[in-house]
């Protein structure tokens, strides 16, 4: 199916593949912010998974093994900001600031002599015949196993939210902490694991970014995806559901551009790269307006700390 | 397992003495990341702190120090006024690119006159980019409730896209044979932001930078709109009993922040930066953050904090230079010396406690 | 700092014990550590015989030890069945988790339902929520800290008679309280602390409140004097005033109506959380409504802001003192101008005249007898109390026309409220005309020339407090919120 000179099955399926990091990332960001944190350091947790991510993965010659350390590696950088707001009480909108700041230089740091090289390749996975039905097969069968594996994400972080115990005492973590507190949960080791959580999905998120959307290492490579994460789970209610739609759109606005220049269209390249920031910045607006405070479904306790005292 | 207690009083001590403490123990760590990499730490430590005081061609950098502490400074106190009212603008970067941009489109629509009132609304209308550009997200937050966090970064690429068109398109030097980049304000005297006093790096914004922070402090603790600021990001519900009015401080605190980092945009432009570029954004505007906060979100403790982070630049490429070390190491060392910061800034408001000892013999 | 030194007491299965104690005597801290939230430094405690330290309130529900918090422990987002869950060891699974909070509540005569948020509940069906987590894990011992001071008169009628019926079958209750009369209906023994000792223990029926007071307090106790104004003209006005409200889960203002004359203290009783709130905010000028909704000395001022309306006259005083009426980390003379700057006249030219406001900050210290190293420690730093005389010295004495006050002696020792409540009288003595919110009907009674309820938004038809009958009050405050069904069940 062409429209306007664009094959929607191939715009489809650069949607899912685009959508990849911003939905790992912001599923995990949901679920920090569910539990009452407020990280703003998405950006450089993604940046510190894309680095580590591609350099284990060039080390090793092995993607998989790139993943799995953007995940660790985004996760103990992310420790950073637990210690500090868990442990040391540090606000939680400088420290996640400090977080991007600080993760942009040490990945630039690590990252020298990365530039250039290619990422050994991950390969989609065998679907076998399905990947040759018509229009279908190169929209959907087609992709790699982290597309997948992000899918099944979004229906796990729905699942634990809202279907499991574990689940529960997150949302009641952040929607009150002193109570949370009067019944015995340990609020501040709760939120620890939820941040480990989120930024070992960041870091994922980012290892994607170099290992498969690029794919190769250059600095600052995330280039304000990680806010747009940010701005994702905002758009989305804190509903994992709603957080793959704001990917996919987000995703497809993004793909969109390159794909009209494909087709001819000619549009200038300074409005291409303000275009998702600016849209973004369009949905905020859209979501925010007319429905203040509880109304948006925020946690209650988000960006508070928590000290028990006696 | 410490604990920690709650002070009755915060505790002045530590107000003052905690940026010290950030530095010292950045330098420690900082130097275990320079041995890491493979230099000497106690070298690089002398490099950029020392060295560009007291060192070799220490005339030069002094100067350069103050190059580079005047728009942080100026960033910074606008930042601070914000974040001390809870109000998080970190998007000074495209306020400081967008009023660098419009300034230098006022002087060049007027190229070659000469007249001595060129400058000054070069000033004002920096002053004015920015604070337009700082608006866009104090409507939305006012209007809409937008999170000001998120629109004020989005639109820092928005800027750096604007600013990719200026030097390549509506401001492009037409006797610049192709070449990217505006006219050269160098050479253009009457929108030149020259050194007022030959050599020591005091031009304009460094003049303006250190009256800001006098008027801010003076704004802080003697004026009501001081009071209004602190209270705001004390007690958000004590403020709205008080009587401060949401709208009007958001307005005012971004656009103070926006009209500061415009002027700091503009000054830069035609003084050291000397044109607008494609890569004329340096990441003042992210960096003055640090700044804010090193300084205690008080203007006068900005003023030095302007001055340390000057230190680390002009000392990290001296390091750069003579010593090999990459430019990222740099912006890795501001970045620790931030975390340090927010952490040892618990001891401003608690004490650290071992539990009791019954407690522990209850354990046992 | 030391809350608790020494303390022993007993209590044995099926019995009402009461705790009684001024707040700050050390009550909770106890509590908190029978229920593992607190470890205690020395001492031990016995469970059935057996020794008994519970490391976290987990262990602490599994022992059979349950709690009724007085504040903070329900999620408003959340529903009546997640908010049960949260407060068991191994909650089944959420549907058959409902069908047994409904068992429980039909059988102790507290109607629930277990899917609604709880957001969304009256004060007294958010109480039922925590006794019927309690009840669902059949504990032996059960706490209820301060249980009343969210009922209507007859809703604590309902709530003796389900823990009279657990103590019949053998549930041990530990009942926290400084209301004398209630401890003396329902308690089988009382162990009186003040400053964090044991002073006497009794059985309440054979004391007289008066005894009790007195030993709790330490001290005799004196009742303010009133000295009767002759009413002057109407100062405040407030006509069919209503108002959405601004707190997630708030009431909103339903046509309020009543006048307020010079002299007068108009009392508002009603169960926290029907607008309470919501009235301070609409007369301090925090929230604006229509301008002739709100008119001082038939000025209109509803649509003026705090500062305008202090300026015109009015002063009001916030129930929350951290983070409402005053700023916790400012210190006192930050304080003290946050209100008086306007009255008393602390401003110049926009600048603030930093000595002046530091003098009048000392006089309120003097004036008030509140007790602080200096006006220049933050205001956290001072207790309760202390923290009340302050900000209660802040409002009176600025001289203002109208005063409008929420709670004043909310957690507030019994010498200080005394003091607070004189003041409250002496400022009406001198031609102000008073408006205030309480939970405490006795302080209603004692300090208020008329009475009025707000229920659910609403306010009642102010009657003079001479004569009034307390169940007369039980009804106006709108009986038992949600109890038709239990009525009709029994």
């Amino acid at each position: 199916m062409i429209i306007g000179g664009i094959d929607i099955a191939v715009l489809f399926a650069s949607l899912m593949v685009g959508s990849v990091p911003i939905l790992l990332a912001a599923l995990g960001e949901t679920v920090v912010e569910r539990s009452g944190v407020l990280n703003l350091g998405v950006e450089g947790m993604m940046i510190i998974g894309a680095v580590s991510g591609f350099i284990a993965a060039v080390q090793l010659d092995n993607p998989v093994a790139g993943f799995l350390a953007g995940a660790v590696c985004g996760a103990l950088f992310s420790l950073i900001f637990a210690a500090l707001t868990q442990g040391l009480l540090a606000n939680q909108v400088a420290t996640g600031l400090a977080l991007t700041l600080f993760g942009i230089g040490i990945s630039s740091l690590a990252g020298q002599g990365y530039n250039g090289i290619k990422p050994p390749a991950t390969f989609a996975l065998p679907m076998g015949p399905l990947r040759d039905i018509p229009f279908l097969g190169p929209m959907l069968f087609r992709h790699d196993w982290v597309v997948w594996f992000s899918l099944f994400m979004v229906a796990a972080v729905w699942f634990v939210l809202n279907r499991t115990r574990a689940g529960l005492i997150i949302r009641a973590v952040g929607e009150s902490h002193e109570a949370a507190h009067a019944l015995g949960y340990k609020v501040n080791r709760i939120r620890l694991l939820c941040i480990l959580f989120g930024g070992a999905m960041a870091g994922m998120g980012g290892a994607y970014i170099s290992l498969v959307r690029v794919p190769q290492w250059t600095d600052n490579m995330t280039n304000g995806v990680g806010w747009i994460a940010l701005a994702i789970v905002v758009f989305a209610s804190w509903r994992p559901g709603r957080v793959l739609v704001g990917a996919w759109l987000f995703g497809g606005l993004m793909v969109l551009g390159p794909n009209l220049q494909a087709a001819g269209y000619r549009i200038p390249v300074e409005y291409l790269s303000m275009a998702p920031y600016l849209i973004t910045i369009v949905v905020l607006v859209v979501m925010s307006s007319g429905r203040r405070g509880r109304a948006t479904g925020a946690p209650a306790a988000l960006g508070q700390n928590f000290h028990a005292s006696r | 397992m410490l604990r920690l207690e709650k002070r009755p009083n915060p505790s002045v001590f530590w107000l003052w003495a905690t940026p010290v403490l950030a530095v010292a123990l950045t330098m420690v760590v900082g130097g275990l990341l320079f041995a890491a990499l493979g230099s000497n730490p106690v070298t690089v430590i002398r490099t950029i702190f020392w060295d560009p005081l007291f060192g070799a061609n220490a005339g030069y950098f002094r100067a350069q120090l103050l190059i580079k502490a005047a728009p942080l400074i100026l960033i910074a106190i606008g930042l601070a006024m914000g974040f001390r009212a809870g109000i998080w603008n970190i998007g000074a970067e495209g306020q400081y690119i967008i009023g660098a941009v419009v300034g230098a489109s006022v002087g060049l629509a007027v190229y070659p006159t000469e007249n001595r009132l060129i400058f000054p609304a070069m000033v004002l209308a920096g002053a004015f980019g920015g604070w337009a550009w700082a608006m866009i997200p104090a409507i939305l937050k006012t209007r809409f409730n937008t999170n000001e966090i998120l629109v004020s970064l989005m639109l820092v690429y928005v800027a750096e896209a604007i600013l990719a068109k200026a030097a390549l398109g509506f401001l492009r030097n037409p006797e610049g044979m192709g070449f990217p980049g505006s006219r050269n304000f160098s050479s253009y005297p009457a929108a030149r932001n020259f050194d007022l006093i030959e050599r020591t790096g005091l031009h304009w914004g460094g003049v303006t930078a250190l009256a800001v922070a006098v008027a801010a402090y003076v704004l802080l603790t003697r004026h009501g709109i001081g009071f209004q600021i602190r209270l705001a990001g004390q007690a958000p519900r004590a403020a709205r009993f008080h009587g401060v009015s949401p709208t009007r401080l958001v307005v005012f605190c971004l656009g103070l922040t926006g009209a500061l980092a415009g002027m700091a945009g503009l000054f830069e432009a035609t003084g050291p930066g000397g044109q607008i570029t494609e890569n004329f954004a340096s990441g003042y505007g992210f960096t003055a953050i640090i700044v804010a906060f090193l300084g205690r979100l008080n203007p006068l403790g900005i003023v030095l904090a302007g001055f340390m982070m000057a230190l680390t630049y002009v000392g990290g490429s001296l390091a750069e230079s003579t010593m090999n070390l990459p430019a990222a190491s740099i912006q890795v060392f501001q970045g620790m010396l931030l975390f340090f910061l927010l952490g040892v800034d618990v001891l401003t408001n608690y004490r650290v406690r071992r539990p009791s000892g019954a407690a522990k013999g209850a354990e046992a | 700092m030391i809350a608790n030194s020494d303390v022993s007491f007993t209590i044995a299965p099926g019995e009402i014990h009461a705790l009684l104690g001024e707040n700050g005597a050390g009550k909770s801290t106890l509590v908190k550590m029978i229920y593992g939230l607190v470890r205690p430094d020395q001492g031990r405690m016995f469970l059935h015989g057996e020794p008994y330290l519970p490391a976290k309130p987990a262990e602490a529900r599994r022992l059979g030890v349950a709690m009724v918090f007085q504040h903070f422990s329900l999620f408003e987002a959340l529903s009546v069945a997640e908010n049960v869950a949260l407060g068991m060891e191994n909650p089944p699974k959420l549907r058959d988790l409902a069908a047994r909070i409904r068992a429980v509540s039909a059988e102790y005569g507290l109607p629930l339902d277990p899917g609604r948020r709880v957001g969304d509940l009256s004060a007294g069906e958010r109480q039922r929520v925590e006794i019927v987590r309690c009840l669902l894990q059949d504990p032996n011992l059960l706490i209820m800290d301060e249980p009343t001071s969210v009922l209507t008169p007859q809703e604590v009628e309902i709530l003796f008679h389900t823990l009279r019926k657990l103590a019949q079958q053998g549930t041990a209750i530990l009942y926290i309280s400084h209301k004398l009369e209630e401890i003396r209906a329902l308690c089988d023994t009382a162990t009186i602390l003040r400053r964090g000792r044991v002073v006497a223990t009794c059985t309440p029926r054979e004391r007289s409140a008066r005894e009790m007071a007195e030993l709790m307090v330490g001290a005799s106790l004196s009742a303010p004097e009133r000295t009767s104004a002759p009413r002057g003209e109407v100062a405040l006005a407030v006509t069919d005033l209503s108002l959405a409200s601004p707190i997630p889960f708030g009431t909103p203002l339903r046509g309020v109506s009543f006048t307020l004359s010079e002299g007068e203290v108009l009392g508002v009783a009603g169960v926290a959380g029907n607008g309470q709130d919501e009235l301070l905010l609409a007369l301090s000028g925090e929230l604006r409504s229509p301008a002739g909704a709100i008119r001082l000395m038939g000025r209109p001022v509803g649509a003026l802001g705090p500062q305008a309306r202090r300026a015109a006259g009015l002063v009001a005083a916030p129930e929350d003192r951290y983070g409402h009426a005053a700023a916790p980390d400012m210190s006192l003379i930050e304080n003290a101008y946050l209100t008086a700057g306007v009255r008393m006249g602390l401003t110049r030219r926009g600048f603030i005249d930093w000595p002046k406001t530091r003098a009048f900050t000392e006089a309120v210290i003097r004036d008030y007898d509140v007790r602080t190293p200096g006006p220049d420690v933050a205001a956290r730093a001072l207790s309760g109390g202390n923290l009340q005389k302050f900000l209660m010295g802040r409002e009176l004495d600025q001289g203002a026309k109208v005063i409008v006050i929420n709670q004043p002696t909310w957690g507030v020792d019994a010498a200080a409220a005394g003091a607070i409540r004189q003041k409250i009288l002496d400022c009406a003595a001198r031609g102000a005309a008073v408006l205030v919110i309480s939970q405490d009907l006795d302080e209603l009674l004692e300090i208020a020339d008329s009475f009025t309820v707000l229920n659910e938004g609403r306010l009642s038809a102010p009657r003079p407090v001479r004569g009034l009958q307390r169940d007369e009050i039980g009804l106006m405050m709108g009986g038992a919120h949600g109890m038709e069904e239990a009525t009709i069940a029994t």
